[in-house]
């Protein structure tokens, strides 16, 4: 940088502090749901609030229709994120690994379900279910709608990590001898398997928190938001920011040991070469 | 007789063979597309659908018994197809429903599902009855957006170039709000908003009430409930999808570039405006689709955080479609929200495009 002047300085400081307010901003509902946890409220609603007490974290789970609906939260993004990963990676190997005809048209189809706002996906996949008899509304049309959307979102993701891939080791195994289907497994597939993965633990998560296409699509089913929604008309009870903090803290775990051991690996990979 | 015929697949040239993995998948995308949409039905539903697994068998038998280039042209269109077809069914196939029922009415008042007979007075309906929620809709949309470009700018440069080696860890902190549930982060508004809540309290304090009410972001010394709530909301929960692009656009950029310019005795502001800000314009035009969309056809912030006045557009639609059943003019309102968000995008990356969208 070049010589700093008494107004850059001034400019500098009042940038980092705008910054600073810009993460405070973005903490501070966080900070409330954490806090109204350990609230006693008065009432239903746990907006107030009230006094402190430990009673909620001794029952966690005491709201049996908010466990479950989680429960049924997980399972339905544990089956949608599997397939959408399978189509996704699929679909993204074919984009990097091979220039072929419609390339250019396929990647802007591909970009299509990002670009429509959830409540015309929402609402134009009800009007696919509603006129037929084949599947009723609930566990399997919610699994159907979020892996809609996923399979794009993996497609997408998984293709900008593997931007990178050096094809060529592919054809290293191959003059070796070995099979394309060996190839794969053993080539491709181990190296590329990092960016599928981080692909779809973030599918997962945009299926676990997903409102409203899930809204249309459910029928009498309740996942982890709908409960949430349903309830907020009658009651909001502190667990709800219980769970949330679980959650929370679960995922921030989840993230700080990914992005531990991917350090790690690079650096040991990066020691070896 | 097999022979002739196996012997002219391993002929195949790779070109011959790109022209029928393309022609196969567009012919079981459509077939899938024509069931899913139901432009065909019963029997003749099912000659398609059988149709459409012959060509799969058979670009299956060309992958098998072709020569090496057949296999290789051919390997892209085979991993496409089972996404594709999916996508097919159900993402093209809704499209085409929604705009049916759109076009569609109740043959009687207790029908529960409409039958298609171009009615247009839907598409009246929409705009009539639920104009001032279209105008709200993208008048908020398009305020938080620009809130976002203004909060989340900073915020990125900060992190791009003083980010130093914490960079990751504040790209993190961006993000780890966003783990928690999009409806209870909402709800945490409410809770901070709410009229016995700390922000009013603070602002009763401060004395600033009366200017923020002269700003009309209070009305009546209530913070929630008012279009600033909602608005405030919007703006808060798709900060994230425009700080990290706007963040991957900056950390491309070459610090030389910028020194260069001071060499050549720009100010600061100077080198800001004409180097860093032009390329940084990918990131805002990706940012700026990923807030407008969503923002402009969510409801849940109006739910939680306004008033009956303000209601936008995906109230409207949620309301009429799973409250009143309406599917007709529920439909005709998500095709017009669609299609007024395509022509404003198309218009937009007119001015802003850049190749690298995805």
């Amino acid at each position: 940088m070049s010589v700093m002047t008494k107004r850059g300085r001034a400019g500098r400081a009042a940038l980092n502090l705008f910054a600073a307010f810009g993460f405070l901003y973005l903490f501070l509902p966080i900070a409330f749901i954490v806090a109204f946890s350990f609230n006693d409220p008065q009432g239903k609603f746990n907006i107030v609030w009230s006094k402190f007490t430990l009673d909620n974290w001794k029952e966690p789970f005491s709201d049996r229709g908010l466990t479950d609906a989680f429960v049924t939260s997980l399972q339905i993004a544990a089956v949608s994120t599997l397939i959408a990963t399978v189509l996704g990676s699929m679909i993204a190997i074919a984009l990097s690994r091979y220039r072929f005809k419609g390339s250019a048209a396929y990647n802007f189809f591909l970009v299509l379900p990002l670009t429509t706002p959830e409540i015309v996906l929402g609402s134009s996949l009800a009007t696919l279910f509603l006129g037929q008899s084949v599947v009723d509304f609930g566990f399997t049309t919610i699994v159907i709608a979020h892996a809609m959307f996923q399979v794009s979102f993996v497609a997408l993701t998984v293709r900008a990590r593997i931007r990178g891939f050096d094809w060529t080791l592919e054809q290293a195994a191959q003059d070796l001898g070995a099979s394309p289907v060996r190839t794969f497994w053993k080539v491709t597939f181990p190296l590329i398997l990092p960016g599928i993965l981080a692909a779809s633990l973030l599918a997962f998560a945009l299926s676990l928190d997903d409102f409203i296409i899930t809204f249309f699509n459910a029928g009498s089913t309740l996942t982890f938001p709908l409960q949430i929604f349903g309830a907020a008309r009658v009651q909001l009870p502190p667990q709800i920011n219980v769970l949330a903090t679980v959650i929370l803290v679960v995922t921030v775990a989840i993230m700080g040991t990914g992005s531990f051991m991917g350090e790690r690996r690079r650096r040991r990979l990066g020691q070896t070469a | 007789m097999a022979a002739p015929v196996v012997s002219r697949v391993r002929n195949l040239t790779g070109s011959s063979s790109e022209r029928i993995g393309l022609t196969g998948l567009v012919l079981v995308g459509v077939a899938l597309l024509a069931v899913g949409a139901r432009w065909v039905s019963g029997p003749i539903a099912l000659v398609v659908l059988v149709l459409a697994a012959l060509v799969v068998v058979g670009f299956i038998t060309l992958a098998v018994l072709g020569s090496p280039e057949t296999k290789r042209a051919l390997s892209p269109y085979g991993l496409l197809k089972p996404g594709s077809l999916w996508l097919a069914i159900f993402y093209l196939a809704p499209l085409w429903t929604l705009l049916k029922i759109s076009l569609s009415s109740k043959e009687t008042r207790f029908a529960v599902f409409p039958t298609f007979s171009w009615e247009f007075s839907n598409y009246g309906k929409a705009f009539s009855d639920f104009g001032p929620q279209f105008t709200r809709a993208f008048l908020y949309a398009g305020i938080a957006t620009a809130l976002t470009i203004l909060i989340g700018y900073p915020i990125a440069y900060v992190i791009a170039f003083r980010g130093g080696r914490f960079r990751n860890v504040l790209l993190g902190l961006v993000v780890i709000p966003f783990f928690t549930s999009y409806l209870i982060r909402t709800i945490a508004w409410t809770s901070i908003l709410a009229d016995s809540g700390p922000a009013v309290k603070v602002l009763d304090t401060l004395q600033l009430s009366g200017v923020l009410e002269f700003l009309n972001i209070m009305q009546d010394g209530k913070l929630i409930n008012t279009p600033a709530a909602v608005i405030g909301g919007l703006t808060y929960n798709f900060l994230p999808f425009m700080i990290l692009p706007i963040y991957v656009s900056l950390e491309k950029i070459d610090v030389r570039l910028v020194e260069a310019a001071q060499d050549l005795y720009s100010s600061a502001s100077r080198a800001f405006r004409k180097v860093v800000v032009p390329l940084s314009i990918p990131g805002i035009f990706a940012g700026t689709l990923l807030t407008f969309i969503p923002a402009a056809g969510d409801f849940v912030n109006a739910q939680f955080l306004g008033n009956p006045n303000t209601t936008m557009i995906g109230n409207s639609i949620q309301d009429q479609f799973l409250r009143q059943n309406n599917y007709p003019v529920a439909s005709a309102m998500s095709f017009v929200l669609m299609a007024i968000i395509t022509v404003l995008v198309i218009i937009y990356s007119r001015f802003f495009g850049t190749e690298d969208l995805a």
